[in-house]
């Protein structure tokens, strides 16, 4: 989220797009009913369901899932075409006038670049002009046929009411009474909130349905402000510190990122990692890259990471491919190309798609580590459980480990909410049995391999053997002394570079924040956007003062929020280009004529002038951009692009099938389904009364949502025969489920393109573990396709057929 | 040990005298705004944790009310409704929290023939004591809600207590506490009724022009109440009654037996209104109806 | 039915038998006083925490019976909102109001178990044999398959043969943990639940 929970009660305007608020996540949900009770907000939900969110809604409209990025341009158009656009904020916050270097451009669904064999663009024409001072080039007019502005004019032409309406079966009118809502917070006064979950991540273009959003709010002038914002409803409790921590297979802690096979040496590692401002006098703050990085690699190597060895960057590992993420990972075990797998509180045998291709992969391990505090499905692939989960023990040669680890109430630690908040919490029981967190299993594993290697020799042992382990009890590190890593310390005196008098932190002791990082190994963090999470001052995860300085719904001295405990992020942006504040009732920080001050922490340097220095401090223009140049693999704009299976054809680019940069293996190509065999769309879904695979071993849980279901239309159920709480079967060309059918009002048919599309519902919960009635996994249904730009899986919009049929003999 | 004390109690089932009321405690009361209700059950699940209730996993049967009615082990339900408004031609969907109503005038406590198996507190609160029940099921009969369910295993009747345990110790209900959206409150019955006329008003500024509270008169006002964006129709809630009224039947026999001698009927009236229980079932059969008519025909005449 | 008339008998005396007393006909007014269910929290141990399920991070008190002495385990009795927290102000979700269950779930794991190939069980070990087993089984496929350098000669020290999936509920302290453990042995098939 780029703004928190308790910031919602302060917007005008909700749209819940690509998600389920009330259902996911029903106590930030009451940020809504509060800004709706108090501010008189009006909620809005776009959705292929009427949800329990559209239950409370204002006005619901539906779409087609998948179709998410032609709605959304087709707002985008309406603003453009009325002229409800925050003109100061979008010339001077965002990147409209900069001129687009010749060469690019887009024509039938494809940017310049593409190769089709390869399925991926080559992105050199997707760059800016640069003139002869070495900076992007501007025309503030706006009039440059090749600015920004003019770009996406073009581009959204095409997504007028009547198209929108073609492709994602919104009837017209209900489409224009959003637009209408939506272009309202044009106003320097008025703001809408973008609440979002996994309705757009889990689809092959899901990074593009997010940035139309983006997109939409910079034109609208809302990202900064209180009420407004982007706000990526996570998933799990620490979903984004273990993000921010950079537990993918590409990344470092604090967004750093893993080196490419290109990359031999740390110089052309940091060759592409300058970030050289884009415009004069632009802060551009990743230009601290390396500080960050020495830092990170100080908390990892100590003494062992020094100037001699480029502060061990060979004991990084490098990558081949753009990333070993986790369909990657299963379509290597799938072909027998691994051996050995950890899961560690995940539940891969329920929660990835196309089940049978799951259980066939984990199969093929030598071995596979299941640490969870719950039996999970996936600890026991190997076990026979019928249509459920159909094995042959004696087949599978691969040996499990179940190792029993202790749940949220017995351990200690921070997690890091949607809000960005790392907040402290503290054991309240004893683990059942011989549960054991999961800091001491892995402390354990490191240990012993430490020992072997030092013992036997083998491949590489120098990383292994030089890992930081400055813990009391190393058998045992404790959650403060790695919180303390987190945050860094000075390794030797630090004195500021101006006045070597003055001291800024002494040897061995805590920094204050990662304003202190620097880049010649005199400091260590293990993840910089969290350094100031624990300092000299105390744990500031643990602090619990919720009192809130007008009512901003900040809550400052409430645990830690990073980065530096700003609460909202591109806070600059809530202030005019005079530094005043856009909306004076809602004020977040302001100029007062030398720095920059209010309710929140700014993020830019307090002293720079507004006027001067521009608010996305992390951009190398120092503006938002529109046009995104590089940053996302499949195009500089979003493009409407169907699902990989779709009831319909692109209506405008009718050759593409799916999204055309996305990854698809071979064998999983050969499984996709066509809408003459699988004639629905379906699409999966959580609901409120679950938690994923988790609160099916709770009784209470159990009892609220027993027994797996679909859910379609009364046309559909009519025309197939198919009664209100009787059996059906659903197949897609990946497996089938049985399941009880629930026949709603709240599903209705659609026209898109001219054809009834119907919809089928299908939610996720059910395994064959714990106190629910055994079900059939939804992803033994999906198909495995991800993201182009980070392979989310397309759970989203797939192809099944249904039928009624008889209760299964028992 | 939270306990109300005799003068705590207003009214007592099956007791002929007039407790003494020394206390005027404040009336409570449970506000459920329907047009802020999510539907997501944490009331349930919150009333099944504080309760210790442990509750049978059911089956889907096509619906997502679960379970499918009120049992003696749920004593609150989230029902749904798919209501296609004529008006609007939009679909509604209706989800109202069902549960004791906590009647100012319970009718469960006036058709209760045990002494002291159901009592109402100065508070509001209408509290079954179940040392007390002899599983007769009247009360269930006597509600004008349906909501009094007997238990398979005690033979006892069970429902929502307002958390009587925690009001007594300053807590509000757990399913007040837990509702994410504050679609329910709790506070004196006053306050109530002034955040349910800021309601209304939000709801009328939205079009809701027949928003109104729930609270009806037939049973003497609730201590739960509603706010309802259709209050002209609350038939359209899963049946919530439009003019709740005690049976008259109960009624009459209460009215009529108040002040004359039990002693005379005791054994043979009680013995008919018990007959639910050797008969082993769990609601009110239609011999039991009869039996009933006929008491209070000889009653009526008697007084 | 004999059954039916014993228990008829049963109850009509008892139902005879209350009317003749309580109903006032007793003499003495028995008291009028009815015992609500204590408050079952009252002494409890308090500890507070967050929500292990969602990303909002809702605030949870959990209570405990036992007072931290040595003798009386500490067992959790209750967890309810925090009303502290700004986020959630006390309330909690069906899943976060039921998180006892969760934690008593009669489907925790309790002891490390293992499954040999090709078996139909799981079967109760040692802590000790079990990170001692999966220690060496990393070892072995790391020394056997690890790639210090690529075709081209580029030193990359990767090992692409055992994967790591890391949780999404546990603590930033556990994943900076995992992260050392992990990235040190130069693991590169590492992912998180970030996508589902």
């Amino acid at each position: 989220m780029t703004n928190s929970w308790t910031d919602i009660k302060n917007t005008d305007l909700v749209v819940i797009m690509g998600g389920n608020a009330a259902e996911a996540h029903p106590c930030g949900f009451k940020w809504v009913t509060e800004a709706k009770a108090h501010r008189g907000a009006k909620l809005v939900v776009v959705d292929p369901r009427f949800t329990r969110s559209a239950s409370v809604a204002d006005y619901y409209a539906p779409i087609r899932q998948g179709s998410d990025i032609a709605f959304l341009l087709g707002v985008i158009k309406y603003c453009i075409d009325k002229d409800k656009v925050q003109w100061e904020y979008t010339k001077n916050f965002t990147n409209a006038a900069y001129i687009v270097k010749e060469g690019y451009g887009y024509q039938d669904g494809l940017f310049t670049g593409y190769n089709e064999a390869i399925r991926d663009y080559n992105r050199d024409s997707w760059e800016y002009e640069i003139g002869a001072d070495g900076f992007a080039v501007m025309d503030e007019t706006l009039a440059h046929p090749r600015c920004v502005w003019n770009l996406l004019k073009q581009h959204v032409a095409i997504y007028t009411p009547e198209m929108v309406e073609r492709i994602c079966g919104t009837p017209k009118e209900k489409f224009l009474k959003v637009a209408e809502m939506i272009a309202t917070t044009s106003a320097r006064d008025k703001t809408m909130t973008s609440m979002y979950a996994l309705g757009w991540t889990q689809h092959s273009k899901g990074s593009q349905n997010i940035r139309a959003m983006a997109m939409l709010q910079l034109i609208l002038g809302n990202i900064g402000q209180r009420g407004g914002g982007m706000n990526a409803l996570r998933g799990h409790s620490n979903i984004q510190g273990l993000t921010d921590i950079g537990l993918m297979s590409n990344l470092l802690p604090g967004y750093l990122t893993l080196a490419t096979d290109k990359e031999a040496t740390l110089d052309s590692y940091m060759s592409s990692r300058g970030f050289k401002p884009l415009r004069p006098g632009q802060t551009s703050y990743w230009q601290n890259y390396k500080k960050f990085f020495v830092s990170f690699q100080k908390s990892m190597y100590g003494a062992a990471a020094k100037v001699e060895n480029d502060w061990a960057y060979d004991w990084l590992p490098k990558l081949d491919v753009p990333g070993y993420d986790v369909l990657r990972a299963f379509d290597m075990m799938f072909q027998g190309k691994m051996n050995g797998y950890f899961c560690q509180g995940f539940n891969p045998l329920m929660s990835f798609p196309r089940k049978n291709k799951i259980r066939a992969a984990l199969g093929k391990l030598k071995f596979l580590v299941v640490m969870d505090p719950l039996q999970t499905e996936t600890a026991r692939f190997w076990q026979d459980h019928g249509e459920f989960n159909p094995a042959k023990p004696a087949d599978v040669q691969t040996e499990v480990f179940e190792l029993p680890s202790t749940c949220f109430a017995e351990d200690e630690g921070s997690l890091t909410n949607s809000s960005r908040w790392l907040q402290w919490h503290w054991a309240g029981a004893q683990a059942p049995g011989e549960a054991r967190s999961d800091v001491w299993m892995m402390a354990q594993l490191h240990l012993r391999l430490r020992k072997m290697y030092a013992a036997e020799g083998g491949a590489f042992p120098d990383p292994i053997l030089n890992l930081t382990w400055p813990y009391a009890n190393p058998a045992d590190p404790q959650p403060d002394e790695l919180a303390k890593e987190l945050n860094g310390r000075a390794l030797v005196t630090l004195r500021d570079p101006a006045d070597q008098t003055k001291v800024i932190q002494e040897a061995g002791k805590l920094l204050p924040g990662f304003a202190a990082l620097r880049d010649d190994g005199t400091t260590s963090s293990g993840c910089w956007i969290y350094s100031g999470c624990f300092t000299e001052a105390g744990n500031a995860m643990a602090r619990r003062d919720n009192t809130d300085p007008a009512e901003t719904g900040a809550y400052p001295g409430w645990a830690f929020s990073w980065p530096a405990n700003r609460r909202i992020l591109y806070n600059r942006a809530s202030a005019d280009m005079a530094g005043k504040a856009w909306d004076p009732t809602r004020k977040l920080i302001e100029w007062n004529g030398t720095n920059w001050a209010g309710f929140d922490v700014p993020d830019i340097a307090p002293a720079s002038k507004p006027g001067e220095v521009m608010p996305f401090i992390m951009n190398q223009e120092g503006v938002s951009r529109l046009w995104v140049r590089r940053g996302m693999k499949d195009g500089p704009f979003p493009v409407h692009y169907e699902p990989f299976e779709s009831p319909i054809t692109n209506p405008i680019a009718p050759k593409i099938r799916g999204n055309p940069a996305a990854r698809v293996f071979a064998n999983d190509m050969e499984v996709f389904g066509d809408s003459k065999e699988f004639p629905y769309a379906a699409t999966t879904y959580r609901l409120t009364e679950h938690f994923h695979y988790w609160s099916k071993h709770v009784q209470v849980n159990a009892v609220l949502q027993p027994e797996f279901f679909v859910e379609l239309s009364q046309e559909l159920a009519k025309e197939k025969g198919i009664a209100n709480g009787g059996w059906v079967r659903v197949d897609s060309k990946r497996g089938f489920v049985r399941a009880k059918a629930v026949v709603t009002k709240r599903i209705k048919p659609m026209m898109c393109d001219g054809k009834v599309v119907h919809i089928i519902g299908i939610p996720i919960h059910w395994g064959f573990m714990g106190a629910t009635k055994k079900g059939f996994g939804a992803n033994t249904l999906t198909p495995f396709v991800g993201d182009a730009n980070i392979e989310t899986p397309e759970f989203k919009a797939f192809l099944v057929d249904i039928r009624a049929e008889n209760p299964p003999v028992s | 040990m939270a306990s109300y004390q005799s003068a705590d109690v207003v009214r007592r089932s099956a007791t002929t005298f007039t407790p003494p009321q020394v206390r005027h405690d404040q009336e409570v009361a449970k506000l459920i705004d329907v047009s802020k209700c999510i539907g997501c059950k944490a009331c349930q699940s919150a009333c099944l944790e504080w309760n210790n209730l442990q509750e049978e996993v059911g089956i889907n049967t096509g619906s997502y009310q679960n379970p499918h009615d009120l049992t003696e082990n749920s004593w609150t339900l989230m029902r749904f409704t798919e209501w296609d408004n004529p008006e609007t031609q939009n679909l509604e969907w209706l989800i109202r929290k069902d549960g004791c109503m906590h009647c100012a005038d319970p009718g469960c406590l006036k058709a209760c023939p045990a002494p002291g198996a159901i009592v109402q507190y100065a508070n509001g609160i209408v509290d079954f004591v179940s040392e007390n029940c002899i599983g007769c099921g009247y009360c269930i009969k006597g509600c004008p809600f349906n909501v009094p369910r007997i238990s398979k295993v005690d033979q006892k009747a069970y429902k929502c207590t307002l958390c009587s345990d925690r009001v007594a110790v300053g807590q509000a209900p757990a399913c007040a506490k837990a509702c994410p959206t504050q679609a329910i409150s709790f506070g004196s019955k006053e306050a109530m009724l002034d955040l349910a006329g800021e309601r209304i008003v939000d709801l009328k500024s939205r079009g809701f022009d027949k928003a109104g509270v729930y609270d009806p008169a037939g049973v003497g006002g609730t201590h739960v109440m509603y706010v309802l964006h259709h209050a002209d129709k609350p038939e359209i809630y899963a049946g919530l009654p439009a003019n709740p009224r005690i049976s008259p039947m109960v009624e009459l026999w209460k009215g009529a037996t108040k002040y004359v001698g039990m002693g005379l009927i005791a054994a043979g009236v009680v013995g008919a209104f018990f007959h639910r229980v050797i008969a082993g079932a769990n609601s009110v059969s239609a011999a039991d109806e009869a039996n009933a008519a006929a008491l209070v025909d000889k009653t009526g005449g008697q007084a | 039915m004999l059954e039916s008339l014993s228990r008829r008998a049963f109850v009509r005396g008892v139902g005879a038998g209350l009317a003749g007393t309580a109903l006032g006909f007793g003499g003495s007014e028995q008291a009028l006083a009815a015992e609500v269910r204590p408050f079952r929290l009252s002494r409890a141990l308090q500890t507070r925490n967050t929500c292990p399920y969602c990303s909002v991070g809702c605030g949870v008190i959990m209570y405990a019976r036992g007072d931290g002495s040595k003798n009386a385990r500490r067992e959790l009795i209750h967890i309810e909102g925090d009303p502290d927290h700004p986020t959630n102000r006390g309330t909690l979700c069906p899943k976060g109001a039921a998180l006892l269950d969760f934690v008593k779930a009669p489907t925790r794991t309790k002891h490390p178990m293992y499954r040999a190939p090709g078996t139909n069980e799981f079967k109760q070990v040692s802590w000790d044999w079990a990170l001692d087993r999966i220690a060496r089984l990393m070892k072995d496929d790391r020394d056997k398959n690890f790639i210090a350098k690529n075709a081209e000669g580029v030193t990359v020290n990767r090992w692409i043969s055992t994967g790591f999936l890391a949780a999404s509920a546990t603590t930033n302290e556990t994943a900076f943990m995992t992260y050392k453990a992990v990235r040190s042995a130069g693991m590169v098939v590492f992912d998180n639940q970030a996508r589902v």
